[in-house]
């Protein structure tokens, strides 16, 4: 156990070591200069000698790995440089924003889950019932709308047509509504398809039929078939996790729902690339924590994964 | 519990039914030039933000552009671009899955640790900063859906590949003296082909939804190309004005993507693949 956390910790590290390559690369290879990039975000007039300066301040002027390498260390004791717009420290930024992101996906994850687990687990129960039939459809409809078009189509019928919400929310629990909303509804969609189908599977076992068969109650039944459907409900769900920092980004961008994501497509807009590299790299690094939290999680819930070192 | 059997008869009926549903929505963008009851990039002052009348089916926009010819001629980019994307991250994912999976070694290991180095980054986040960094543009954005697509077919296909190395027919080819590359194109990949085809077909959706919600954020198809995504996003300040400007390319949305997510399910659930891949 403590062996395979020790190797999961240290392939971890190897792959930060590459996604914060990669997220440097990307920005070294945006089309521009950076120093004039910089100068621009701050509006000052470009010239010939102010370039050249800034170049040099801003440290352009070394090879490519030095710069990489001194960002690196940097962003290890949580310096991601400031702002091209307003000089703040990229990390407090994104540390103010991340608890707004993280407000809105949590409750998205859960009402989803909230929503689907009791549904896949009837729909299962009572296949190709009329319940089953329709719960199939909406889900099917779910999963198949984007982010955007769900927070339209809200905004349309909830502010515009009925008037139930004001077209400009703030971060108050009403302003929430809209954007979990739209962040939960194809997410709750993907659960219920794919729960009900692992929760199909492990009914058609043979230990479900046994169980029956000697007169154990339904419930009890029930409780294993759960149990055992967990790894795979887990692994549903951590799939989510990318999903969701995705479209947390189109939804905050709509809604003006002040987290990581509107503040990402902000830089995006101003060209703020220190904002935007920022960004990248901690939500990266958030996914890859979350999904080796998952990955331990199952050796927690299935002790034979201990012995033989864990899931995939 | 009963069970309503679902027959291959079935399955059949209602795969071509969403085969033709499909192939009706592909008819349409290859002659969308021809179905438009307007120009489509035709501004007009004294039209703008008119509701649907007889000529102009869906109203016009805020620039007072003919809605209906502007979601006709989006079909075009939405459908030729994701179907264009799956193409090629088909054939690229699969190629080097192949590979990886067949030498192993050296090629394994580069191939598999780039995907995995990749895939640590959620999908739309890196899309999102690629086609922000590099700017608008139908090119850039398939890049950015592109870097990390492949990565499914790579791994489905090296997987595969691993599983058929040991069969007996690979090594019977290998020991008739065949090449590498004989046995890759004639023995294996007739093997993997159908499975992997199924995996592309769902993915037609996804990457549909990818590029819309790229162009929608300004960071994919720009202005004055039509697309479903920017139109949707270009029209949405003036939503309680001209609400059709909206809907109209919403519902063209709705109904291809979920046209094209229907025909991968029925592809998948009549040819029986197991485990359909989500992302």
């Amino acid at each position: 156990m403590g062996k395979y956390i020790l190797r999961r910790l240290v392939h971890l590290v190897f792959i930060m070591i590459a996604v914060s390559f990669l997220t440097f690369l990307l920005m070294y290879l945006s089309p521009g200069d950076a120093a004039a990039k910089k100068l621009n975000a701050q509006g000052v007039a470009v010239s010939e000698e102010v370039l050249e300066k800034t170049r040099e301040s801003m440290g352009l002027n070394r090879p490519f790995l030095v710069q990489y390498a001194d960002w690196v260390l940097h962003a290890l004791q949580g310096d991601l440089g400031v702002s091209y717009k307003d000089g703040f420290p990229v990390a407090e930024k994104l540390y103010k924003a991340l608890r707004y992101t993280a407000i809105l996906a949590l409750t998205s994850l859960a009402l989803a889950f909230a929503v689907a687990l009791p549904l896949s687990i009837l729909t299962a129960l009572y296949q190709d019932t009329l319940l089953d039939d329709i719960t199939r459809f909406f889900s099917f409809v779910g999963n198949s709308l984007p982010n955007f078009l769900i927070s339209v189509l809200l905004m349309y019928f909830l502010c515009v047509r009925w008037h139930l919400l004001p077209l400009v929310a703030n971060q108050s629990v009403k302003g929430l509504i809209m954007p979990c909303l739209a962040l939960s509804i194809p997410i709750c969609g993907r659960f219920i398809r794919q729960f009900r189908a692992e929760i199909l599977e492990q009914l058609g076992k043979a230990y479900v039929s046994g169980a029956t068969l000697r007169g154990v109650r339904q419930g009890y039944v029930l409780k294993n078939v759960l149990h055992n459907s967990s790894i795979t409900i887990l692994t549903i769900v951590g799939l989510s996790i990318g999903t969701l920092l995705g479209g947390s980004v189109v939804v905050e961008t709509i809604f003006r729902w002040p987290g990581l994501g509107k503040l990402a497509m902000d830089a995006i807009s101003n060209r703020d690339y220190p904002v935007i590299q920022g960004f990248v790299l901690f939500t990266a690094t958030v996914y890859v924590l979350i999904n080796l939290i998952i990955d331990i999680a199952y050796t927690w819930i299935d002790p034979r994964l201990r012995e033989t070192g864990g899931g995939s | 519990m009963k069970k309503r059997v679902k027959t291959r008869e079935h399955l059949r009926r209602r795969l071509i039914l969403f085969l033709i549903l499909a192939g009706i929505l592909v008819l349409i963008s290859i002659l969308a030039p021809l179905l438009c009851p307007n120009d489509p990039n035709a501004t007009s002052a004294a039209n703008m933000n008119k509701p649907p009348c007889a000529e102009f089916p869906f109203g016009t926009d805020r620039y007072g552009r003919c809605v209906c010819s502007r979601v006709l001629m989006g079909s075009r980019t939405s459908i030729y671009s994701a179907v264009a994307l799956v193409a090629i991250t088909f054939v690229v994912g699969m190629a080097l899955g192949m590979l990886a999976g067949w030498y192993g070694g050296v090629i394994d290991t580069l191939v598999m640790r780039t995907a995995d180095v990749l895939l640590a980054f959620p999908q739309m986040v890196l899309a999102i900063a690629v086609a922000g960094i590099l700017g608008g543009g139908m090119g850039n954005a398939m890049l950015a859906m592109g870097i990390t697509g492949w990565t499914l077919y790579a791994r489905l296909a090296r997987a595969q590949v691993l599983a058929l190395k040991e069969e007996a027919y690979v090594h019977a080819a290998r020991l008739s003296g065949c090449s590498s590359w004989t046995i890759m194109t004639k023995t294996l990949l007739p093997n993997i082909l159908g499975s992997m085809l199924v995996t592309a077909a769902t993915q037609i959706g996804v990457m549909m939804i990818g590029i819309a919600g790229l162009s929608f954020l300004g960071i994919g198809v720009t202005e004055p190309q039509a697309e479903w995504g920017s139109m949707i996003n270009s029209s949405r300040a003036y939503l309680q004005l001209a609400p059709w400007a909206v809907l109209a390319p919403a519902i063209a949305t709705i109904i291809t993507v979920m046209i094209f997510n229907y025909l991968g399910d029925c592809i998948r659930d009549y040819l029986d693949v197991e485990g359909g891949v989500e992302r």
